[in-house]
């Protein structure tokens, strides 16, 4: 299952902490205990060691040279854990129950460490000794030593208990984090894939609870209460918003009403007749903003799904193409149209779909200038189909990018156009209901308008790209 | 013509009524559903005006029960709401045409004269004809005092729907809807480039336009002045 997922999760970061926290000072704390102990039993060996030499030095002084070989060979065969060894200066054995003087290398406190070989019946055993080297009058080498053998294999034994325990812990310490971290994951991955689910829209679905009374089970439940009380609210801005549309719509229907009946009642062309004229037209500016708000709305609030059908791309970028063309065309722009064979079939409401294409290409022919170009094409690229908008203007700068699309901003350079600060807030807000996007590029000069939407499939229709030609074309002047 | 208006917004009916009686038509009017279906069911109108939303019986259940009775009065219906589905709902009851308030007083009375003239039985034909200017329906031919006339296919419907709707007013809410079918307001006007294009190829050289605009309405064909 997902591994590297689990690795990331706070649980089994946390674990991995604690989990060289302890096995650092566990181990630190056994190593100590193990140190101090070797070494308070070698300090009771070496001092064992030298009270012997200097008590064997001292006999050495007093005895003739054959009476101290005699002392030697006793202690020699007295079989408890001593080792003696007295030899010539060319480290020839005079006598001692060692072989052949060892090879010595140097241990703490002026002792020495060495190995020798020690029969045991028939076997012969490579064993540790620890002792201390000592020179006689007359070039004489006394060695003095003790088998330290058993108290090596001991500390050796206990160095590797002290690695292997310190690994296990940290494997079966890691092993537990992950199962810990999955478990958590797990409990974790629910309440995503609901919060996923309900930021596409689907504000119906509820987090799992489980009956633990944990606090994940705590979690979820107050997840879902929030839920539930947002749900609440999005009805209650729905209503508000329903009443206001009626409620506003009325009362602008009388007021243009009114005008109207006003005006008739005039001789045209009188001042009055125009001023009744000039107020139904801010009037029809009012209600024009009014619809758009209350079409964005709509489009957010996601209540056209039942219009919802399998659409062709092809269909709406020729319809919203010859709408516009002649526009296009009469500004002086070369207008064009490129739709792969293959076209495009994605689930979405036609009529909202060609309300957003038409805003785009009204807006990139009311900024393009006279002699410029605006095309539309439609590109297949993996389960998206994306609509390109393409103009000669004077584009947006990045910055402004994201802030288009907020109802009512309009840029520095467009306020003297006409417009209302909604059109590409409706773009994308169609976008967002269709679970597509709005993106804006640099075409190099002017702008890339591009509308994305998952794409259903191909549409079954022979190959056809639409050019210039195809499209009305405007009349010879003259 | 005979108008039944089915609105309980009074004061909207008032100017609907006083309105509609100054363009020259009879009306009757009723401000809650159920009078509505009475009165649609006991005389005949020409077309009837009827509220989506109504106190005591609803406008869709009005127009349901019309439909059922057998009653094929065309309807308009008037609507405050704002949602996009709700034109379809309307259309599927046995709407005929879906008109969002607030609207332009010129704007509805194009509507209703073009309702009403749907209903004319002869309006299946195979030509039709304005003056010099004729149209061949079959062979979509278009042709002005005997010349022909090279038309673009979406050109032609426009030129149709003029002429079939020929000394009415049209208005360019009217030519978006049927003639390209979209439901939404272009934010500039398109639909004047189209009709200057399409003027330019049937009027350009004719002592006696056809095509005329009609100012703060929309657009008419007709032979005379």
């Amino acid at each position: 299952m997902r591994t590297h997922k689990i690795l990331r999760t706070q649980a089994f970061r946390i674990v991995a902490i604690y989990l060289a926290i302890f096995a650092l000072s566990a181990f630190a704390l056994v190593a100590f205990v193990y140190w101090n102990t070797a070494r308070v039993l070698d300090r009771e060996t070496d001092a064992t060691i030298q009270a012997e030499v200097t008590g064997l030095v001292e006999q050495y002084q007093r005895l003739p040279f054959y009476t101290f070989t005699d002392v030697i060979i006793g202690r020699s065969v007295r079989g408890d854990e001593g080792l003696y060894l007295l030899a010539n200066n060319n480290h020839r054995v005079i006598a001692g129950n060692l072989d052949s003087w060892p090879q010595i290398s140097p241990a703490e406190n002026g002792l020495v460490e060495f190995s020798y070989q020690r029969r045991i019946g028939a076997e012969t055993q490579l064993r540790r000794a620890r002792g201390e080297v000592f020179m006689l009058a007359q070039g004489f080498y006394l060695l003095v030593a003790r088998d330290v053998d058993e108290r090596r294999q001991l500390e050796s034994v206990f160095q590797t208990a002290l690695l292997w325990g310190t690994g296990l812990m940290i494997l079966i310490g890691l092993a537990g984090g992950f199962l810990i971290s999955r478990r958590v994951l797990t409990r974790l991955d629910a309440i995503n894939r609901t919060s996923g689910q309900i930021v596409e829209g689907d504000l119906s679905q509820r987090v799992p609870e489980g009956h633990g009374g944990d606090e994940f089970d705590d979690l979820a439940h107050n997840l879902n209460r929030m839920l539930d009380r947002i749900e609440r609210l999005l009805r209650g801005i729905r209503e508000v918003s329903d009443n206001v549309a009626h409620d506003l719509r009325s009362p602008l229907n009388r007021l243009r009403n009114r005008l109207e009946l006003a005006a008739m009642n005039q001789p045209p062309d009188s001042e009055t007749a125009r001023d009744i004229e000039a107020a139904v037209q801010e009037t029809d500016r009012l209600i024009g903003t009014f619809n758009s708000l209350l079409l964005i709305a709509e489009a957010e609030a996601g209540s056209v799904r039942e219009t919802i059908h399998e659409i062709s791309l092809t269909d709406v970028i020729e319809g919203v193409g010859e709408l516009y063309c002649p526009l296009a065309e009469e500004k002086g722009q070369h207008f064009s149209v490129a739709i792969p064979p293959s076209g495009a079939v994605i689930r979405g409401n036609r009529n909202l779909i060609s309300q957003a294409l038409a805003n785009l290409v009204d807006n990139a022919i009311k900024y393009t200038p006279a002699g410029g170009h605006v095309a539309v094409t439609l590109e297949n690229s993996g389960d998206q189909a994306v609509l390109n908008v393409d103009d000669d203007g004077p584009g947006i700068p990045p910055a402004d990018r994201e802030r288009v699309t907020q109802r009512f901003v309009r840029l520095e350079s467009s306020r003297n156009s006409p417009g209302t600060g909604l059109g590409l807030s409706l773009v994308a807000a169609v976008a967002r209901l269709h679970e597509g996007r709005l993106n804006f590029g640099d075409h190099h000069p002017g702008l890339r308008a591009t509308l994305s939407f998952r794409r259903v499939g191909d549409e079954p229709r022979p190959a056809k790209i639409v050019t210039p030609e195809l499209l009305p074309q405007p009349e010879p002047v003259g | 013509m005979r108008v039944l208006v089915v609105e309980d917004d009074l004061e909207a009916q008032r100017y609907l009524v006083k309105g509609l009686k100054e363009a020259g038509h009879v009306v009757d009017e009723a401000a809650d559903g159920e009078t509505g279906l009475t009165l649609a069911l006991s005389r005949p109108y020409d077309v009837a005006i009827i509220d989506r939303m109504l106190p005591r019986l609803d406008g869709l259940r009005l127009v349901e029960t019309l439909r059922q009775e057998r009653n094929t009065t065309p309807v308009l219906f008037l609507s405050a709401l704002s949602d996009v589905d709700d034109r379809i709902k309307g259309l599927r009851a046995g709407g005929d045409d879906y008109l969002t308030k607030p609207y332009a007083f010129a704007e509805l009375l194009a509507r209703l004269d073009a309702l009403v003239r749907r209903r004319d039985p002869g309006s299946i034909k195979t030509r039709v004809a304005v003056g010099d200017l004729e149209l061949d329906l079959l062979s979509r031919t278009a042709r002005r005092n005997g010349s022909a006339i090279e038309l673009q296919p979406r050109e032609f419907r426009l030129l149709e729907y003029l002429m079939r709707h020929a000394g009415q007013i049209v208005t360019r809410t009217m030519l978006l809807e049927n003639v390209w079918e979209y439901h939404f307001d272009p934010q500039t006007n398109v639909i004047d480039v189209h009709i200057s294009r399409l003027r330019a190829k049937i009027d350009k050289g004719f002592e006696a336009p056809l095509l005329h605009t009609v100012r703060g309405a929309g657009y008419m064909i007709r032979a005379h002045a």
